[in-house]
């Protein structure tokens, strides 16, 4: 099984199982990772599932759109590397993948 | 693991919230959810837009998979709750059997308000709350070329808009002058109004309704004026009532919704309450709330599993709520209520986005964001901080919002 890892701010790293075609949001709701509200369920509104890709992935996971650009580029913590994880569309390429998130969720 | 146990009452999003965090929160006895629908707790939103058009169906819709309550060892019974007992700590079922708690959740939501007009028991009447709701009116939808909706709240335009992608005709009769009249500044119900015509929907403010006619099925809908509009769908969207009655009858404080104190704890040190049908003290507005929003059961929860685990965690989060219409993405920040101004950013007078914002003694309260995720996600962050801005840089399109966070005076940060 592919995993996909996600670290808290605080270091706290958890190893989840990578389901293709799921988002990392939804990836990362059934896993319980704390950190991601997720409240708006997938739509892009709430800017609540901020996550860093790790510099070495972006090239798989691509950059961020104009619509998440428009949500992220108004929190203090945004990084050139910042997503919603509610954008992020897992698949088989992203097998060892790691992501951060930041210390708020706006 | 512990034998002690946490009923949740409700499948509802906050009772899927506070599943995953009582096991975040360190609950490490059992947790029994129990909801009286058949499936685990959904996103309702979608339920007035892609499940109604048919392009989702309810596996996709449900907040978290079976899997993970599977591993956070969260049982869920379809059941009805019918009484609390809590002398003796237990909920009953309406099959008569007894089960044990030791914390109790209420995470009960609200049901539609029903009209008490003649005829509003005919077959093709509909209400919009839970998904069997949305699949009767879509098995209508075949024999049905007008459709009248009652109500032009957020639930009733989302309702039109979703059926006009369907090709089905559409009048909404709103009894209050403007549509959103409870919700938003008049220019904003102005646009919502144009935009709505624009797709073809007839809007007819400061009407009554008088009765429901038809043999059996509904066949049209008489108004106050005496005039009648033929219709073989009804739909009312005329607001919701939370759900009580249990936390009533078992003698806890409710008033306007089950009362807790602004960490989820209702009047019985053993019970908690969240969502749509609790009432709660919110610290920033200084005053109760009762909320129809999924951010806020969200927040609610969080803070009921920690008092549940003994801890406090304030309800603090600022509500926010949204809305989807045809192309329009509406996402507003704070609460409006005591509103003294508000500033326009971008043209709504023939575009389809722009921003009202809402002053309340030069504080940005409030936000209506359409089309305009930068707006919304600047208000959230300035509303929080208490930002007094500039009226003349706010509406100034040329003007970078973030300067504004930058510049402006805060009284928190």
């Amino acid at each position: 099984m592919s995993t996909v890892t996600f670290v808290e701010y605080d270091g706290t790293s958890h190893d989840v199982d990578l389901v293709e075609g799921e988002s990392l949001m939804e990836i990362a709701t059934n896993g319980a990772i704390p950190g991601i509200d997720a409240d708006c369920g997938g739509e892009a509104a709430c800017g609540t599932c901020h996550i860093f890709v790790d510099s070495e992935w972006i090239s798989t996971t691509g950059r961020r759109t104009d619509e998440e650009s428009q949500m992220l580029e108004m929190s203090s913590e945004c990084e050139p590397n910042s997503r919603l994880a509610c954008q992020v569309i897992a698949a088989a390429s992203m097998d060892g993948l790691k992501v951060r998130l930041p210390e708020y969720q706006i | 693991m512990d034998n002690n146990r946490v009923i949740i009452v409700g499948a509802s999003h906050a009772s899927a919230q506070l599943c995953a965090s009582l096991r975040q929160e360190g609950w490490a006895g059992e947790v029994l959810l129990i909801g009286d629908e058949p499936t685990l707790p959904y996103h309702r939103p979608p339920l007035s837009k892609t499940y109604l058009a048919g392009t989702s169906n309810l596996d996709e819709l449900l907040i978290r998979k079976p899997d993970f309550y599977d591993k956070q060892q969260v049982a869920f019974r379809q059941a009805r709750v019918t009484s609390v007992e809590r002398g003796a700590r237990t909920v009953t079922l309406s099959n008569g059997e007894t089960l044990g708690y030791d914390k109790l959740a209420l995470c009960l939501g609200a049901r539609p308000r029903r009209l008490s007009l003649p005829g509003a028991d005919l077959a093709g009447v509909h209400y919009l709350r839970d998904a069997a709701d949305i699949e009767a009116i879509r098995d209508s939808l075949a024999t049905t070329s007008h459709a009248v909706i009652i109500g032009a709240g957020y639930i009733g335009l989302e309702t039109a808009a979703s059926l006009r992608k369907l090709g089905i005709s559409v009048s909404v009769l709103e009894a209050a002058d403007r549509v959103l009249q409870r919700v938003t500044a008049p220019e904003v119900s102005a646009f919502y109004d144009r935009v709505h015509r624009e797709e073809g929907v007839e809007i007819r403010v400061g009407v009554g309704v008088n009765a429901l006619e038809g043999k059996g099925h509904v066949s049209g809908v008489r108004l106050e004026d005496g005039d009648s509009v033929a219709t073989e769908l009804v739909i009312i969207g005329v607001g919701v009532v939370p759900n009580v009655e249990l936390a009533q009858e078992a003698g806890l404080t409710v008033d306007n919704g089950i009362v807790i104190d602004a960490y989820g704890r209702t009047s019985d040190p053993e019970i908690f309450a969240a969502g749509d049908c609790a009432n709660y003290y919110d610290a920033r507005y200084e005053g109760r709330l009762r909320l129809e929003s999924v951010p806020s059961a969200v927040e609610q929860a969080k803070s009921v599993a920690a008092a549940i685990c003994g801890r406090e965690r304030q309800i603090s989060a600022l509500p926010w709520f949204w809305s989807d219409q045809y192309d329009l993405k509406l996402q507003i920040a704070g609460l409006n209520t005591g509103y003294d101004e508000i500033v326009l950013r971008g043209d709504r007078s023939t575009g389809r986005d722009f921003a009202c914002f809402y002053l309340g003694k030069g504080r940005l309260i409030a936000a209506d964001c359409v089309n305009r995720p930068q707006e919304f996600m600047f208000s959230k962050r300035a509303i929080a901080q208490g930002l007094a801005p500039n009226r003349d840089l706010l509406a100034d399109p040329g003007t970078a919002l973030k300067s504004l966070l930058e510049a402006s005076t805060t009284s928190a940060g």
